[in-house]
């Protein structure tokens, strides 16, 4: 399953990193278990995704961590959101 | 359009004369203007910086028109909201709506930018000159949305 993640606010700035398109292994069917898997990259991958940190959307839709990801989703993490 | 994600200023008073000649109906107007707070209390602050989610903070604000339009009997909606680099007094975001009555333009104006704070994409960083610090979700920005018996969908 090929997915792309989008980051935005405070995870996109300590990772460095605005958006990549990942191959997910087997396993990983949710949108916790996928940030359990980034979390493997370790360091401040570990530190910043985590549930507590990060919220998250599948195709532009606020989702919850037991909601199911597919192939081709796009899938955003980020800090909070904060605007207005 | 009635949204707008831009890095200009805009013109409140442009935005009242525009919903003004939608229609002859239009009985009342309401509008909120969001201006950045001076932070100089914390003298580290140099301006805050506005990011948001391209395409899903578009389908978002049209998502809480759209809701604002079903509770309330509504002629037009605007909303504007800034992205970028911002400093104190700089107007942010704007919600102008316009009614028949002003019962409808009153509390839909209202529901718009409660609805706004807790369900559309965007970020505000303090930026300092050693980094900075991204603002989260304010509890009390929550509390004011529940107050629709809505509770925030992120």
């Amino acid at each position: 399953m090929q997915i792309k993640i989008l980051y935005f606010g405070r995870p996109s700035e300590n990772l460095k990193l605005s958006d990549e398109t990942v191959n997910v292994p087997a396993g990983v069917a949710t949108l916790g278990e996928l940030l359990a898997w980034l979390r493997l990259r370790g360091d401040i991958w570990a530190q910043e995704l985590t549930e507590a940190r990060v919220r998250c959307a599948i195709n532009q839709e606020f989702s919850a961590w037991s909601a199911q990801i597919g192939d081709k989703d796009e899938i955003a993490l980020f800090s909070p959101i904060s605007g207005g | 359009m009635s949204v707008s994600i831009q890095h200009e200023d805009f013109d409140a008073g442009a935005v009242m004369a525009e919903l003004r000649a939608t229609s002859n109906n239009v009985g009342a107007m309401v509008s909120f203007v969001g201006l950045v707070r001076d932070l100089s209390y914390d003298d580290k602050v140099e301006n805050i910086f506005v990011e948001h989610y391209p395409g899903m903070s578009e389908k978002a604000l049209n998502k809480i028109i759209a809701e604002a339009k079903q509770r309330w009997e509504l002629l037009a909606v605007k909303v504007i909201h800034r992205v970028g680099k911002l400093g104190a007094n700089d107007q942010i975001v704007l919600v102008a709506t316009a009614s028949s009555h002003r019962g409808n333009a009153f509390s839909s104006c209202e529901f718009i930018i409660d609805y706004l704070k807790t369900d559309a994409p965007f970020w505000k960083k303090e930026v300092k000159n050693q980094g900075g610090e991204w603002v989260v979700t304010k509890d009390s920005d929550v509390k004011r949305m529940e107050r629709w018996g809505r509770s925030s969908a992120q």
